[in-house]
């Protein structure tokens, strides 16, 4: 009876039938099959229920201040409590186009250098092992460090800059990983086809790896913006906790403290907005937290979606032409 | 331009310029480092605080100065004892789910992991750690208060679900990268011998790309480890030994952001919190340390 | 002009004089932006940059000041951070900000010389008083009292007159000012060694969060964050805990806040600071924000914390 069964069973989902003398094994095999792939389905499930969940909530939660006329256009009032976060909102994206501005030029060139160039030995050992480092340090003492060197030593003060470079400091070793993994996934033998036509290493790298790896440079560079984007930490000590009270977006007198593009003037982004308010009890000011956590969401949300969509439109100008 | 330059001087510039790059990297890391460290370790040297007090003690407090040493109490164990109860637990909740995830993702429906999954997941890295403090202070907090009637809810359990919550995307993404570099070879030999596909994962697959998985959990903890400010709004912020999950207890990160910057610059109390940036950094250091020697192991075992 | 070295009672006595002539030059501006000619109002048209670190618990009055100041000097801009006391005060001795916010005497957190390069300007005075969970029944607790459940003595509401419940104590931070000011009021001389495992909270905003959503709470807390919603405000010794009380000590657990500059400080901070003493802000704002003029007070807290009448 029971072998009829195993025998039913082995034959439907398959199996020869000259295995079902070792029925049993087979159906253990199989139902282990069967748990495993539903045990997973539910890990599964549960994590994109989380995910889910969380979204929901903040944009349930946000959703409503963040559609308030005036939150994104105005600037905030009596230390964040009333009054909206276009200041905030500008500052985030001020600091995300000076933080790229150092940090990809930079990253480039050491991800060129160690994919392309790096001699074996101890020194590209070391510079590897410390941009493995600075990718692990903890955001605080980033923060620390930037304050102690860039705030206070080189005399910026709370200021966009000294933020900026604090960042910098996160986003090379992201940077860097994203890129070398670019430039090596670019097939060997174009490499040697280059060099096989008498391209120096850098001509090789230049014209043709980089433009070769450009949809894959793009969409880790638009991807590790959201991560600067929703830092905090960081920036606590390095940019301040405040934007002034006033900009003005007309001005080109850099050194003017109203002047929106000075970078040398404290900045406020929209996480460290967050953190500054979240102790404010007043329900005004939970909302505006909300709001904030929604807009920040969002905007993280564009850059994944952004990336996806300019890597592939860069892919498909490539192939196409 | 590029033109006009003879080829040789040409590869010369690109070396110099790349590697110009890498220098102004690695000597801004260094430079962290020293610097961290000449200012934690003069605690010990120029203050005269014990070595051996700092990571023994168990009384933390930086405002009750002995009038006799003129030295404040800075027994650190207890946050130690906190930072590595909040890491091991969030990657106890973390790992099983993580990879779980990665394996349905991978090996049972790959399209949909790479197509919904995968950018689902990456959502919540981007969600910064101050939104996860909040919805760990109005949802899980007030869940453990609820459900363990303690009386703030605060501790280091909701504090190990947080950041199981934060590190999930790291150590799942990872682990998919892990799982998706084992040659399809494998899995194709595995399943012509007969076996399932669940026997096949874990036979074959986890097997190969066990260092690689191992390395994503490390990065997890690392990430754990180094967190500060979902942390700070949901476990409480007692600087004292751990007696439950469910007590308000403070990590390393914890007590730096808030006591950082009450203290002024040059005072033993500051040195002191250096000394904790600095055990921080060398944790992370540890971290990187097993991170590559579980990467030696796995290829020496592969033969390569 | 002031003398930025002038001592503290001489300097109590010129900023309510400062006041009462700012008062008079300003009394018909009513906040226009043409800039007020003459009077002590040295403010107007006043251009540069300032900027200020520290505690959070004043944070709120200095913004809204600042605020009305950059109304009327369109082109000077303030702004700042709300990092403690302690960075500000270290931030305001290194140059990192022009003017650092302080529960506290510079003296008590700096040393003796970096202290005495900056100026003191007292711009309010702040009430601070315990308060319990929505659900405690217990509306009037001694000093004696609190001195024995903030030192781990009493840890049962029944022991001092309610209901038999845990008493969750709920600090501020060690270097708080806001921890420093009450527990110099109720502790006196001696040293709160007490460290239960009990919530301790970063900021003010925090506590109020806190109590909240929690039963059988204690804490403490200055009078411009009282939330009814949340929380109850009671008596020390009978007396409330309210504003007119504070003003001759009858109510015991109160606070100066003090705003630092350096001694070469730039015109347009200095500038700022007149403001902050200028009758613009002693008169309504601080009020509003729930705090108290200086000039109203009968008595001066002096750096070791003993009162003396003015």
């Amino acid at each position: 009876m029971a072998d009829e069964r195993t025998a039913t069973q082995a034959r439907a989902s398959g199996a020869p039938r000259s295995l079902a003398s070792d029925g049993g094994h087979i159906l253990r095999a199989q139902r282990g099959d069967r748990i495993a792939t539903a045990v997973l389905t539910g890990i599964a499930c549960f994590v994109m229920l989380i995910v889910v969940s969380m979204v929901a909530y903040i944009l349930y939660e946000g959703l409503s201040t963040l559609l308030t006329p005036g939150f994104l256009t105005e600037p905030s009032r009596s230390n964040g409590a009333a009054g909206g976060v276009a200041y905030q909102l500008f500052d985030s994206f001020y600091l995300l186009v000076i933080t790229l501005l150092i940090s990809v030029p930079v990253s480039l060139g050491a991800a060129v250098f160690l994919t392309e160039y790096a001699p074996d030995g101890p020194i590209t050992a070391i510079a590897s092992t410390a941009i493995e480092t600075l990718s692990s340090l903890p955001s605080i003492v980033v923060g620390m460090f930037g304050f102690l060197v860039f705030s206070v030593n080189f005399g910026w003060k709370y200021s966009i800059i000294s933020g900026a470079v604090a960042l910098t400091m996160f986003n090379i070793p992201i940077l860097v990983r994203v890129i070398q993994q670019a430039l090596e996934d670019v097939p060997q033998h174009q490499r040697d086809a280059c060099l096989a036509m008498g391209l120096t290493r850098w001509e090789a790298t230049v014209h043709v790896l980089i433009p070769a790896a450009m949809p894959a440079i793009v969409t880790g560079v638009v991807l590790s913006a959201g991560r600067v984007f929703g830092e905090a930490a960081a920036l606590l000590f390095t940019s301040g906790m405040s934007s002034p009270v006033r900009l003005n977006f007309l001005t080109l007198d850099f050194s003017s403290p109203t002047c929106a593009w000075n970078i040398f003037r404290p900045g406020e982004s929209l996480a460290v907005h967050i953190y500054k308010i979240y102790g404010e009890g007043s329900p005004e000011a939970q909302h505006i937290v909300w709001g904030t956590a929604a807009l920040l969401m969002i905007c993280v949300l564009l850059f994944n979606v952004l990336s996806r969509l300019a890597g592939k439109a860069l892919a498909k100008r490539m192939t196409a032409e | 331009m590029a033109k006009q330059m003879p080829k040789r001087s040409l590869e010369k510039v690109g070396f110099g310029v790349t590697g110009a790059c890498v220098a102004l990297v690695t000597l801004l890391v260094l430079a962290l480092i020293v610097m961290v460290a000449q200012k934690g370790l003069s605690t010990f040297f120029k203050d005269g605080v014990d070595l051996v007090g700092f990571f023994t003690g168990t009384d933390w407090s930086l405002a009750n100065i002995d009038p006799g040493t003129g030295l404040p109490q800075t027994g650190a164990l207890p946050l130690i004892v906190t930072s590595f109860a909040v890491t091991l637990l969030s990657t106890a909740i973390a790992l099983p789910i993580a990879i779980g995830s990665a394996i349905f993702a991978v090996e049972i429906r790959p399209d949909f992991g790479k197509k919904i999954f995968q950018p689902l997941v990456e959502l919540l890295v981007g969600i910064p750690s101050v939104v996860f403090g909040l919805i760990g202070f109005h949802v899980i907090v007030a869940a453990c208060k609820a459900i363990f009637g303690t009386q703030t809810g605060m501790g280091i359990l909701p504090g190990a679900i947080v950041l199981a919550i934060m590190i999930l995307p790291t150590v799942t993404t990872l682990s998919m990268d892990a799982l998706r570099a084992v040659p399809d070879g494998y899995r194709q030999g595995s399943l012509a011998l007969g076996c399932t596909r669940w026997q096949t994962i874990r036979h074959v697959v986890i097997k190969s790309a066990m260092p690689s998985l191992m390395t994503a959990v490390i990065l997890g903890m690392t990430r754990a480890f180094g967190e500060t400010l979902a942390v700070r709004m949901v476990i409480g912020g007692a600087e004292v030994m751990p007696l439950s999950l469910l007590s308000p207890a403070s990590t390393i990160t914890t007590t730096l952001t808030s006591s950082m910057a009450i203290y002024a610059d040059g005072s033993v109390q500051k040195d002191v919190l250096w000394s904790l940036g600095l055990l921080l950094m060398g944790m992370s250091l540890i971290f990187i340390l097993i991170i590559h020697m579980i990467g030696k192991k796995g290829a020496k075992s592969h033969g390569r | 002009m002031f003398d930025y070295s002038c001592s503290r009672r001489s300097f109590l006595g010129l900023a309510g004089g400062a006041a009462a002539v700012a008062g008079l030059g300003l009394a018909g501006c009513g906040g226009s932006e043409a800039p007020a000619a003459g009077s002590a109002d040295a403010a107007a048209g006043v251009t540069g940059e300032v900027t200020y670190d520290g505690a959070s618990s004043f944070q709120a009055l200095v913004e809204a000041a600042a605020e009305q100041f950059m109304n009327e000097n369109p082109d000077c801009v303030i702004s700042g951070s709300g990092n403690g006391s302690g960075a500000g005060l270290t931030a305001v001795s290194s140059g990192t900000v022009t003017i650092g916010n302080s529960d506290v005497f510079a003296e008590t957190k700096l040393d003796a010389d970096a202290a005495a390069k900056l100026v003191d300007h007292e711009v309010a005075v702040v009430g601070m008083g315990p308060i319990v969970s929505k659900n405690v029944t217990v509306d009037d607790l001694t000093l004696e009292q609190l001195k024995r459940i903030f030192g781990g003595a009493i840890t049962n509401w029944s022991e001092v007159g309610g209901e038999d419940a845990e008493i969750v104590v709920v600090n501020r931070k060690e270097g708080s000012g806001t921890r420093a000011t009450f527990e110099a009021a109720v502790f006196g001389d001696e040293k709160n060694t007490y460290k239960p495992a009990q919530p301790e909270q970063d900021k003010s905003g925090d506590v109020q969060t806190l109590m909240g959503s929690t039963d059988n709470a204690i804490s403490y807390i200055d009078f411009s964050h009282f939330d009814d919603s949340k929380f109850t405000a009671i008596k020390v010794g009978g007396v409330e805990p309210a504003s007119e009380n504070v003003l001759d000590n009858s109510f015991p657990i109160w606070a100066t806040e003090h705003m630092y500059c350096a001694k070469d400080a730039d015109d347009a901070t200095k500038a700022f600071l007149e403001y902050m003493l200028s009758d613009d802000v002693q008169g309504e704002l601080v009020a509003e924000q729930g705090f108290i003029p200086v000039s109203k007070m009968a008595v001066v807290k002096d750096a070791n914390g003993v009162v003396t009448e003015k």
